[in-house]
């Protein structure tokens, strides 16, 4: 047993509302520029639905995530090494930039510059590719909330498989929101297919980065990703994808898509793994078996044992209690109501998603029954099989038994908290239906319905080795980083061979939040040790000399100031 | 005349090669990319590509047994100049040819595709003039001597002064009586080679050939640095759409 600790995010898919905010704040966070228009790290499907880029989930014609080989090992699906290698000039599997969108901006200044005339001045849209008129057709939510209609929603390759009768029902049309990030997943096929090595994922969180220094544009993650959340800036010819705020993970701050969901619905937490089973898990033969594959695969972070093989794997204390509160968790493992996405494509993928139970829920008020009681939403749940059979093919290879458990219990909560508000008295049989106890019931409907901040996001901040690094940072010269100028290099202060304008700047240092923070509220010294170094020049009168205002002498030669005893 | 041309000039471009390559490793790692334009526009790239890329691979295997291996050592073997050179003319014709249409069609590409050619760097322009001239002219240089003599026997004279750039006693005599197609063909490679680490080209050096070895998922500690890192220069602020004019106007590159 091998412990790493994964930062991973849960959805409740039944509180979007899809409103995009998620989306918008992340675009302006990390892709509002030059080369990533057409990015959205963060994006909200309406599903059914294409997707964005379109159609990204045929993976016949996209060739993402892995295959299991004949001799029960796995390769990616566009191809091992050695295809990889040979298909390197040209990637035949790399969807263009029409299947994203073609991005474009306005020609605002027309309104200003235009002569005058009978006519109102327009702003056409144009192409941030060309710079030319453009006529735009398609974005990344064209097909929002089934705009469109069935003629879009038809290709919706996650439709194309259920079976026909459910495809014919389509007309009572079931709707709901799927916003999606990068998967960060235990087993990644973009890294897979890096060939430059440039996609790694970090040892500490499990969080998925792109070295830019390293990336090559191969573009092969690309079309590894069957997820197709790997981008090619196509101006500076590098990949790029969602860091998962990593910036603010580090210094114990949700991803910027949780802090700004409207319906708070996203759940912030650690998962310890066993890292030396994810090969093998993944490489589980059944499809429908991936889902408890992947399970198996999470170390309970409550039992002595794994608490004891993390300490020793360099796991701090602070994350192992922080695992131990994850909300994602208590999702996943204690209540089994969050679901992977798409477990089919083998790369362990560690965003999950709890179904959402409105659609059933829907049709059962829209046809005159009360979608409260539990007798009728069991019902439902077993009889509609539009909802449920889609809802497998999003969240477990197709099979409907754990997404018909995941809802039979979401609505034994909405049925036994209905009660308690109506206040009648708690109904027990009803959560001993879906194998929990009342009092289960009721902690998950806290953590699903009121949670506050500090449960639903359950961050650990910067390691003990940060802490020792932080104290260095007075001695250490700040300037010291790899190919920064204390090494060296260029920097701002023009020690490189080119002067001040070459190389890189010094960057904004965020992890020195959580010390400055400190020293702005500390009534003490950071280094209780440097008192005597230091003396506070506002409260001096400028008579006689405070202690601290002369550096101490050496030891031997006695008190010489005479502030100092 | 001879010495500069054939001792001096030589030792300028290849330090220029190497110590732009060091230079652009240290301060444009970030730059250091393929560019690849496939985002915009796939079905002809998809030919033209690897027509190209194939094609100068084995002009460049071509290149390495043609200069780099004595005759003596393939004459020891039984090779004898006839066989060589017949072998040398067939292959180096199919592969100068393949590296030419392939040229062209990217060339065509680029001009022609709209996002292509608006992504197009004066640099990159620059780059194709001295990339197709070394190319077309080392063709013509082969095609003249096979059409109006028996051929050149390039491995009597120039192969024995380029080995002797590298044992570092340069011998630029038997490098007067080339003929003049080879000669300016030798030089405008030179000069290929000099600007080579300052042009997109620099992506050749990247091969990836760890790809073989490696683990398919890479693990890395967090960097020593944690948090956000300088501003990268290609990250340059909100989208604008490119000047058709001038091509975009990008730092260098």
């Amino acid at each position: 047993m091998r412990v790493m600790a994964q930062m991973a995010m849960v959805m409740n898919l039944d509180k979007c509302i899809g409103c995009h905010t998620c989306s918008v704040t992340c675009k302006q966070a990390w892709t509002n520029r030059s080369g990533v228009e057409y990015v959205w790290f963060n994006n909200v499907e309406t599903r059914p639905g294409q997707g964005y880029p379109r159609t990204y989930e045929d993976q016949e014609r996209w060739q993402g995530g892995w295959v299991r080989t004949r001799s029960g090992k796995l390769k990616p699906r566009s191809g091992g090494r050695v295809k990889k290698m040979f298909s390197i000039f040209a990637n035949p599997k790399l969807p263009s930039m029409q299947d994203y969108y073609e991005p474009w901006t306005y020609d605002y200044e027309h309104l200003i510059n235009a002569p005058a005339g009978e006519d109102t001045p327009v702003a056409r849209p144009k192409s941030l590719l060309t710079g030319e008129d453009t006529k735009i057709t398609w974005s990344a939510n064209w097909d929002d909330s089934l705009a469109g209609g069935n003629e879009i929603a038809a290709g919706d390759p996650v439709l194309a498989k259920v079976s026909g009768q459910v495809k014919q029902e389509f007309e009572k049309t079931f709707m709901f929101f799927l916003p999606r990030i990068c998967e960060h997943c235990l087993n990644p096929s973009c890294a897979a297919s890096c060939p430059s090595g440039a996609i790694y994922k970090r040892a500490e969180d499990g969080i998925v980065l792109v070295d830019q220094d390293r990336c090559r544009g191969w573009r092969m993650c690309v079309t590894g990703c069957p997820y197709k959340k790997i981008y090619f800036n196509h101006r500076t010819g590098k990949a790029e994808k969602c860091t998962f705020c990593f910036p603010r993970i580090e210094i114990g701050q949700p991803t910027i898509c949780s802090e700004t969901c409207v319906g708070r619905l996203r759940y912030l937490g650690l998962m310890l793994y066993d890292v030396d089973r994810v090969a093998e898990a993944a490489a589980t033969e059944g499809e429908h078996d991936l889902y408890d594959a992947q399970r198996s695969v999470f170390l309970d972070p409550h039992d002595p044992q794994v608490v004891a093989a993390a300490r020793e794997a360099g796991i701090a204390d602070d994350w192992i209690e922080a695992a131990q509160r994850s909300p994602v968790w208590d999702l996943i493992m204690r209540y089994e109501v969050a679901l992977p996405l798409h477990p089919e494509y083998r790369t362990m993928p560690m965003v999950w998603y709890i179904p959402p139970l409105s659609p059933v829920a829907d049709v059962l008020r829209d046809t005159g029954h009360d979608a409260e009681e539990a007798g009728n939403l069991f019902g439902a749940i077993d009889a509609l099989r539009i909802p449920v059979e889609y809802l497998a093919e999003l969240f477990t290879a197709g099979d409907p038994e754990p997404v018909r458990g995941v809802l039979n219990r979401l609505a034994a909560m909405r049925a036994y908290q209905r009660r308690i508000n109506l206040g009648e008295a708690p109904d027990e049989s009803i959560a001993a239906a879906v194998g929990m106890t009342g009092a289960e019931v009721d902690e998950m409907y806290r953590l699903l319905a009121i949670a506050k901040y500090e449960q639903r996001y359950v961050i650990p901040a910067a390691h003990a080795e940060d802490a020792h690094r932080l104290e260095k940072i007075a001695t250490e010269c700040s300037l010291d980083y790899e190919g920064g100028p204390g090494m060296g290099g260029g920097g701002p202060y023009g020690q490189g061979p080119f002067g001040e304008s070459s190389g890189t700047p010094v960057p904004v240092q965020v992890e020195t939040f959580h010390m400055l923070r400190d020293r702005q509220t500390a009534g003490s010294f950071t280094d209780p040790g440097d008192e005597p170094r230091r003396v506070n020049l506002l409260n001096w009168d400028g008579k006689g000399s405070p202690k601290g205002l002369f550096p101490p002498r050496d030891p031997e030669s006695g008190p010489v100031d005479g502030g100092n005893p | 005349m001879n010495l500069l041309l054939w001792a001096v000039y030589p030792y300028l471009a290849l330090a220029v090669l190497v110590g732009g390559l060091i230079w652009r490793h240290r301060y444009d790692r970030f730059g250091w990319t393929t560019r690849s334009s496939q985002l915009y526009e796939s079905a002809i790239l998809r030919w033209g590509s690897p027509l190209f890329h194939f094609g100068v691979l084995m002009v460049l295997v071509g290149h390495i047994g043609g200069l780099l291996v004595p005759k003596a050592w393939t004459e020891a073997v039984g090779v004898t100049e006839h066989m060589y050179h017949l072998m040398a003319v067939f292959i180096g014709t199919v592969a100068g040819m393949c590296t030419l249409i392939g040229l062209s069609i990217l060339i065509v590409r680029r001009r022609r595709t709209g996002p292509v050619f608006a992504a197009t760097t004066r640099n990159d322009k620059a780059m194709y003039v001295v990339l197709a001239g070394v190319i077309v002219l080392g063709l013509l240089a082969t095609v003249r001597a096979n059409v109006a003599g028996g051929g050149y026997d390039y491995r009597e004279t120039v192969s024995p002064w380029f080995r002797s750039l590298f044992y570092l006693h340069p011998d630029p005599e038997i490098m007067a009586d080339v003929p003049v197609g080879f000669q300016i063909h030798i030089l405008a490679a030179f000069a290929l080679f000099a600007f080579w680490p300052f042009t997109r080209l620099v992506h050749a050096f990247s091969a990836p050939v760890g790809y073989a070895t490696r683990p398919y998922v890479v693990y890395r500690s967090r960097d020593d640095r944690p948090g956000l890192r300088p501003t990268r220069p290609g990250w340059e602020g909100p989208p604008q759409p490119p000047d058709r004019r001038s091509g975009r106007t990008r730092s260098r590159r």
